[in-house]
């Protein structure tokens, strides 16, 4: 870096306007605003336009960072979403939910000793401000192909597929087991972190380039792998890893114990939090206990409090350094006055006429190092201590649903349940069939599907391209 | 959207008898799945067991008691109306062979899934002999459609006032002290499945039973329908809903479907307030 450079350089990031924490911490509006345009701008100056833009190899999809972000910095706002858009479906959503301190703002070269550039608040300030003010130009297609694909699973890496596929002039059909598509970002991914109607109007574009969306249908039980086969041409399975695990400590069927995944399928996908103008119930309780470090942990404790528990609190087994959440999701918990008890684990749930009643935990010891590089968390024996709660939120991790996989025998899986896909073209050991996102990687992130559902939509034209006959489920791959 | 083609009360004043039009659903399902239904955009998605398959005509039959806001919204709607969502089938079928004899067990709308059932133990070769529990004589349900896949119907009330007094139990211990049986399945509320399995162990039989605990997306993602089984935790809406009934711990079961009992009351209360019409003239 040049001295001259150096002096121009902002070391602070502009603000990102955000709800009061005590106001916010019981409505379910949006978090943080977002930048306006002059607020936008300043911080785009603050890019220095790497000739090795580390930035973007920190992005899963290589969004071509300092380029969008030259053209805010001229105002040129739509072009900025449109070069984020050749590579990213879906700007408003990563901008919001990428874990940006791991991903690209983790390697910014500003970053080193000063803030990193606001990557992702600005993809999102792109996002929106084509929402509001863009001219929405028709999208291009490719003249219709006449093959036909099933995409399963309308998460961000169906939806990815979906997209790319149908711009390449395939005819597609999404089957969505929920009532709702979207996957994880309408039945996980709250309200006040990722709105509804930003998911709804990627969506809508998508119907609108001719793509079919078939919800209730659960493939495994409505339709068959067989007859996806015979019906079309070539098929995605995007079914995620939504399968929710469970301790095994006693307790956990008590009244008062629920998944993060059903808490906050309660709270999103039903609306929980109106009822009753909306008919699904939800327990509230006045002190709720989320176990957990991730990003669906913070999710059901903040969601516990908008709901109005008087108390919420996270119980992790490791220290704050190593929460796997977001950074900025941790702090707004912090800020809105969410608990944290770390380096602690529960052994039981404690009931009462078969409601809880409490959670008994131990401390956990950091000492050693495991497989994963990881502090290893060891209870030190005689820490037991019980915390009075009346509801428990287990959110613990997710495994493959088993589902479609279990009524498709020819679809090779790991041991542990997941897809076996080839990781460049999401192949899988039956042929015309293609995987990605979660039900291949195991829980990653919303752009990490995606980029597994861009690549395999890739394979599955040039698939298209060199394939006669369609496949069978019989045929060897 | 599935649409409503046939509708019928089968039973005063509650119980209500509907044909839908879901042609590849009725393609696929077996006895002993269920559906997940939602009526609106506000509702809430239950859980219905498949009454009736029929894939030639591509519907399917739900038995509904209105019991809670949904049923009752449900119980309002008429031949041509849409259902918003219904999605299935779900579950896994009925394990149906041929053993021997067969004894079916059902109580309240339990009756419903029992038809088809009892049709494939028929059509496999088992001596089959049902056993329907209701309070008085009035509120039987589905009497005929049970005799046609029935080599016998016993029919038990509370209060007497038709077949054997007593409970299904009652029946059912009468029955296996004279004749032996090699399955007993049952479907109906907790308690009576409960009471069923525990009537069973003595004799040694297998019990099967279709656990009905509260279920939201009944494909394996929220983990709120878990049961007990053996000491593990088994999802209803993927493991089962059939399991053995001699493994199932019945209090969480029965516990856990009381969760929210309060808010249920409440919903039903406000939505009774808006169709007082209705509960003027039930009688
Ligand atoms: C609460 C929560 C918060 C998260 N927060 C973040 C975050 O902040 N940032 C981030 O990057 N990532 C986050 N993640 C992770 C991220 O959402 C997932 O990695 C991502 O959604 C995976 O996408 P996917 O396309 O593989 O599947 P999913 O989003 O899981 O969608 C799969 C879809 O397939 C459907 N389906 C399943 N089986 C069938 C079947 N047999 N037939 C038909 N349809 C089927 C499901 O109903 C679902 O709609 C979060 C996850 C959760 C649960
Ligand atoms: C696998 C399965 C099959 C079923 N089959 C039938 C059937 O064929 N016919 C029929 O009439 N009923 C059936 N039920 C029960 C039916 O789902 C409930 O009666 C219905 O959800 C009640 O909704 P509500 O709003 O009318 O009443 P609510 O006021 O919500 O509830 C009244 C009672 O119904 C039960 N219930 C409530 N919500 C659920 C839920 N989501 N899942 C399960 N039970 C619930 C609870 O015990 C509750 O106390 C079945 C349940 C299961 C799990
Ligand atoms: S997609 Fe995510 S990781 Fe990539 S630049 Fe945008 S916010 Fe960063
Ligand atoms: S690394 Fe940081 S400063 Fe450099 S181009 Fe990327 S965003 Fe701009
Ligand atoms: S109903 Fe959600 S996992 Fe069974």
């Amino acid at each position: 870096m040049d001295k001259h450079r150096s002096e121009r350089i902002m070391p602070e990031r502009t603000p990102i306007p955000e709800q009061d924490p005590l106001v916010r911490r019981r409505n379910f509006e949006e978090v943080s605003l977002g930048y306006n345009p002059e607020q936008a701008v300043r911080e785009a100056q603050r890019c220095l336009q790497c000739k090795k833009p580390l930035c973007i190899d920190g992005c899963p999809v290589h969004v071509p960072i300092p380029k969008f972000i030259a053209l805010i910095k001229e105002g040129n706002f739509q072009q900025a979403l449109s070069e984020i858009k050749r590579v990213n479906l879906l700007p408003g959503v990563c901008g919001r939910v990428c874990p940006q301190e791991r991903q690209c703002e983790g390697r910014c070269t500003l970053g080193k000793r000063h803030q990193p550039v606001a990557i992702g608040a600005l993809e999102r300030f792109a996002a929106d401000w084509d929402m509001k003010h863009g001219v929405n130009g028709s999208v291009k297609q490719l003249s219709a192909t006449g093959k036909r694909v099933a995409i399963i699973g309308s998460g961000p890496s169906g939806l990815t597929c979906a997209y790319d596929l149908a711009m390449l002039g395939h005819s597609v059909v999404i089957f969505e087991a929920l009532h709702e598509p979207g996957g994880v970002l309408v039945y996980g991914i709250p309200e006040f972190r990722l709105p509804k109607s930003i998911v709804q109007q990627e969506i809508d574009t998508l119907r609108e380039m001719g793509v079919e969306i078939i919800t209730n249908a659960v493939v495994g039980k409505l339709i068959t792998m067989e007859e996806i086969l015979r019906e079309f041409d070539a098929c995605f399975i995007g079914t995620g890893a939504g399968f929710p695990r469970f301790m095994g400590i006693e307790g956990e069927e008590l009244c008062g114990v629920y998944s993060a995944n059903e808490f906050l399928t309660r709270a999103n996908l039903m609306r929980a939090y109106n009822f009753p103008e909306y008919d699904t119930p939800i327990k509230v309780g006045d002190r709720v206990a989320v176990v957990g470090g991730g990003n669906v942990a913070m999710d059901a404790v903040r969601t516990a409090l908008r709901l109005g528990a008087e108390e919420a609190m996270i119980i992790y087994r490791r220290s704050m350094s190593e929460l796997p959440a977001r950074v900025e999701e941790v702090r707004h918990a912090r800020e809105e006055g969410v608990r944290f008890e770390l380096c602690t684990n529960p052994v039981r749930i404690i009931g009462e006429d078969g409601w809880v009643a409490g959670i008994e935990c131990v401390r956990m010891n950091l000492c050693g190092i495991d497989e994963t590089g990881r502090k290893r968390p060891e209870p030190i024996p005689g820490s037991e201590f019980v915390i009075e709660v009346d509801i428990v939120i287990m959110a613990i991790g997710t495994g493959a649903n088993p589902v479609l996989t279990e009524n498709t025998e020819e679809l090779r899986l790991n041991s542990r349940g997941y897809i076996i896909a080839d990781e460049e073209t999401g192949r899988t050991s039956i042929e015309g069939v293609f995987a990605g996102g979660d039900i291949v990687t195991g829980s990653a992130t919303v752009i990490s599907a995606m980029g597994t559902g861009r690549k395999a939509a890739k394979a599955i034209h040039e698939y298209l391209q060199s394939k006669k006959r369609r496949p069978s489920i019989s045929a060897p791959a | 959207m599935a649409k409503i083609i046939e509708k019928r009360l089968i039973r005063l004043p509650d119980v209500f008898y509907f044909k839908v039009q879901a042609p590849r659903l009725s393609a696929r399902a077996r006895p002993g799945q269920f559906v997940v239904i939602r009526l609106h955009e506000k509702g809430e998605r239950i859980p219905l067991s498949l009454a009736d398959i029929n894939p030639e005509e591509g519907t399917i039959s739900l038995i509904v008691m209105a019991v809670g806001k949904t049923t009752y919204e449900m119980s309002l709607l008429k031949e041509g109306d849409e259902i918003l969502d219904l999605c299935g089938p779900l579950g896994k079928p009925t394990e149906i062979e041929k053993v021997g004899r067969v004894v079916l067990v059902g109580g309240g709308f339990g009756v419903a899934p029992l038809y088809p059932i009892g049709r494939e133990f028929k059509a496999a070769g088992n001596e089959v002999i049902t056993i329907l529990g209701a309070r008085s004589a009035d509120l039987v349900i589905y009497e005929r459609e049970m005799n046609l896949v029935s080599d016998r119907v016993i029919i038990t009330t509370n209060d007497g006032s038709r077949g054997v007094k007593g409970l299904v139990t009652d029946a059912l211990q009468g029955l296996l002290s004279s004749e032996a049986a090699e399955l007993v399945m049952a479907v109906g509320p907790g308690v009576m499945m409960k009471a069923v399995a525990e009537t069973t162990r003595a004799y040694g039989v297998k019990t099967v039973v279709s656990l009905n605990p509260l279920m939201i997306d009944g494909t394996g993602m929220c983990g709120g329908c878990r049961v007990l089984v053996g000491g593990k935790t088994k999802f209803a809406c993927i493991d089962g809903p059939e399991f053995d009934g001699h493994q199932v711990n019945w209090d969480s079961l029965l516990c856990r479907q009381r969760m929210y009992v309060h808010e249920e009351r409440l919903a039903f209360e406000e939505w009774k307030k808006r169709h007082a019409h209705m509960f003027v003239q039930e009688d």
